[in-house]
């Protein structure tokens, strides 16, 4: 009954369907898969009986699903409805069972667009329209697929500006915080999905060629382009090939992911990525949903003096479906001071939090860092010395070039993240850097932090460091401050958060008053209170 | 490291049931006789592998003891719990200890589960969770009414804190 009512209070609006061409792209698309399939099939049907006798039977198979398909389309094109109401945005749709589902208007945190190739010749979008809610089951989206761009923006526009009286043009900030610069393309061929593009390409040739049952013959004709070289240079050569086609790779998807690249300030306190040369994108952020910034640098981009920014904010994460792990991107990786300026600016903050000076970690961190360096050398050039002194001395000499070569190596990167950590107050926002091969500095605002976990490992108890993390509704929900010193860090800690951790702190006494001190610890362990 | 103004953190004011000791004693008893019972049932079956099943099994269970007699007890000297006004700050852990605090006006559920081996010891779980995905604090081994308890004056206290938690 109740449901009724609410539903006689939201009619003021009329339910929409989505763009009939909705039919016309999903069949598209399903033939090109049935193609896809059915060739492989014809020619291996092929195999057994005549050629033209199995094309007949791949094409009855394909016309039947292609009849059945464009059906079951055009019912779920029929069955699919949506409205905007003044309190709640409602889709019904199904094929056999008709699924019902509404958001409160109040919850919904984004709506982004995005459209494949194919339904941007038809000039369509998917509108996916979110509370950012971590509920399992996925009920918290609802998806339009597939509405013309111009009803998808009008959506988008509706839906998401609700806020537009407090956010009335800001004088000092440009709409448009960034757009594309062609050069920063530099920076693609050093990520890390470089060496793992050419793994892939590697990889595929190989795969490819054992589908036609050729492997071998490519190994051989590779092993006869070398047949006047040693080994160890095939092996560079290979590896300096795989290097190459990744870099490629990685320039394609970057073109790819970031032409087009726009981020800009909406009215209505929401800011818009939007991007993608054959996928086009837009990804809008409610910035009251914006808990911080985080500013990545991978190794390889780190050492060109370069940055990515990602957004800190709730309701992104936890969604598996879509690889939404690149919508928390604001901008690819770039130079360091423009990263900088644009986390600044997407923060409306006249500095960059995360450019802020920050306070080193006591040296017992650096110390605990050689010392896993070490151990993470010296654990397993000890089992080849153990198999070295078992079975063959080769494995002795083996041994001892890792030690030689990869110790320095460790202690480097040991030493890479000491200078690494560091953390600090800048402005409202609480900033923590840590990392070497993934070096993040985290801006989060120190209103978002939700609460403190401070973890003490038994050597970091003898250390005298801890390490304190504060946990979030965004984001990855905790961010660490790691081997930071005790009095440093809970002093910090109290001062970045008032009020939260300082009654629970404690002078530490003297040495004579310690032990007495330890006995009423002992003593209080039982219930005192109720 | 330990100058003038050194501080740290206090332990929380109450710790949790006597009882607890017992139950986790208890629990670590049935985790070790599972697999000690297996190693041993196959060796008595098996003739040819009977001396290393055994031997596998008195390592099992010798291992076991050795746990039941030594973490409990430390347990129970870490575990501790306190609620104020204002916020819940647990600590938990041994060798890896952890001190979890979650203000009340951030707190969005507050569950009590019992599991077969706590209802035996009439001991209950108190979980606390807040915005975050990683802010979740666990009390276990709470006398199960002060368990109730507490969830019931946790409940009341954050549902007259004004804020959507985040």
């Amino acid at each position: 009954m109740s449901v009724d009512r609410a539903e006689k209070v939201d009619q003021e609006t009329d339910w929409l369907q989505l763009d009939p061409r909705t039919v016309l792209v999903r069949v598209v698309l399903f033939s090109g898969v049935l193609a896809g399939a059915a060739l492989p099939t014809a020619f291996g049907l092929a195999g057994s009986r005549p050629l033209w006798q199995a094309f007949a039977w791949v094409a009855t198979g394909v016309a039947l699903a292609l009849a059945v398909d464009i059906v079951a389309e055009t019912v779920r094109f029929r069955r699919t409805r949506y409205r905007v109401g003044r309190e709640r945005v409602e889709l019904h749709t199904g094929l056999l069972v008709v699924q019902r589902r509404s958001l409160t208007r109040e919850r919904i945190r984004s709506a982004d667009l995005t459209a494949n190739p194919l339904q941007r010749v038809f000039g369509l979008v998917k509108v996916r329209i979110g509370t950012g809610e971590h509920t399992s089951g996925g009920e918290s989206t609802l998806e339009l697929d597939l509405v013309t761009r111009a009803e998808g923006e009008r959506l988008r526009h509706e839906l998401l500006a609700r806020a537009a009286v407090t956010a009335a043009e800001d004088p000092v900030h440009d709409p448009t915080l960034a757009v594309l610069d062609p050069r920063w393309i530099r920076y693609a061929p050093v990520s890390f999905l470089a060496p793992a593009l050419g793994g892939a390409a590697a990889g595929a040739v190989m795969q490819v060629s054992e589908w036609f049952g050729a492997q071998g013959k490519v190994i051989d004709w590779i092993g006869d382009r070398f047949r006047d070289v040693s080994v160890t240079w095939i092996i560079v050569d290979l590896i300096l090939l795989a290097t190459v086609a990744g870099a490629v790779g990685a320039l394609g998807l970057w073109v790819e992911m970031w032409w087009n690249y726009r981020l800009e300030r909406e009215p209505g306190g929401t800011v818009r990525v939007s991007r993608g040369l054959f996928t086009a994108r837009s990804v809008s952020l409610e910035e009251r949903r914006l808990r911080g910034i985080e500013l990545v640098e991978p190794l390889g981009v780190r050492l060109c003096g370069a940055a990515r920014v990602d957004a800190v904010a709730t309701g992104l994460t936890e969604s598996g479906d879509d690889r939404h792990t690149d919508l928390k991107t604001l901008l690819p990786a770039v130079e360091r001071a423009v990263a900088d300026r644009v986390a600044a600016q997407v923060l409306r903050e006249p500095e960059p939090p995360t450019g802020a000076p920050l306070a080193v970690h006591p040296r017992a961190a650096r110390t605990r860092r050689v010392g896993w360096a070490l151990w993470s050398v010296l654990v397993p050039v000890a089992v080849l010395a153990l198999l070295g002194l078992l079975l063959t001395p080769v494995l002795l000499y083996v041994a001892a070039g890792c030690v030689v070569v990869l110790t320095p190596v460790a202690v480097l990167f040991a030493l890479d993240a000491y200078r690494s950590l560091g953390h600090g107050v800048s402005g409202a926002y609480l900033v923590t850097r840590s990392g070497t091969v993934r070096r993040a500095t985290v801006a989060l605002q120190r209103s978002g932090v939700i609460g403190w976990t401070v973890k003490q490992s038994y050597f970091q108890r003898r250390a005298g460091v801890l390490t304190l993390t504060a946990t979030t509704a965004a984001g990855a929900g905790a961010y660490d401050i790691r081997d930071v010193g005790r009095t440093q860090g809970l002093t910090f800690a109290a001062g970045a958060v008032p009020d939260l951790l300082t009654p629970f702190l404690e002078p530490v006494p003297t040495r004579d008053t310690q032990t007495t001190r330890d006995e009423r610890d002992t003593q209080e362990a039982r219930p005192t209170e109720r | 490291m330990t100058g003038e103004n050194a501080i740290r953190l206090r332990p929380p004011r109450n710790a949790v049931d006597e009882r607890a000791v017992a139950w986790w004693r208890s629990r670590l008893l049935t985790t070790t006789a599972v697999p000690v019972v297996v190693l041993g049932v196959l060796g008595a079956l098996i003739g040819p592998a009977r001396f290393w099943l055994l031997a596998a099994a008195t390592a099992v269970a010798a291992l076991g003891l050795a746990c039941t007699a030594f973490f409990p007890a430390w347990w129970f000297r870490v575990h501790r719990w306190e609620v104020t006004e204002d916020a819940v700050y647990v600590r938990t852990g041994a060798f890896w200890q952890e001190w979890r605090i979650a203000p009340m006006s951030r707190i969005q559920t507050v569950d009590t589960s019992r599991g077969p081996l706590e209802q035996l010891f009439r001991l209950a779980t108190v979980t606390v969770t807040t915005a975050s995905s990683k802010g979740a604090l666990r009390i276990a081994g709470l006398d199960h009414e002060l368990a109730a308890d507490l969830a019931e004056r946790l409940t009341a206290i954050t549902q007259d804190t004004p804020g959507d938690a985040t």
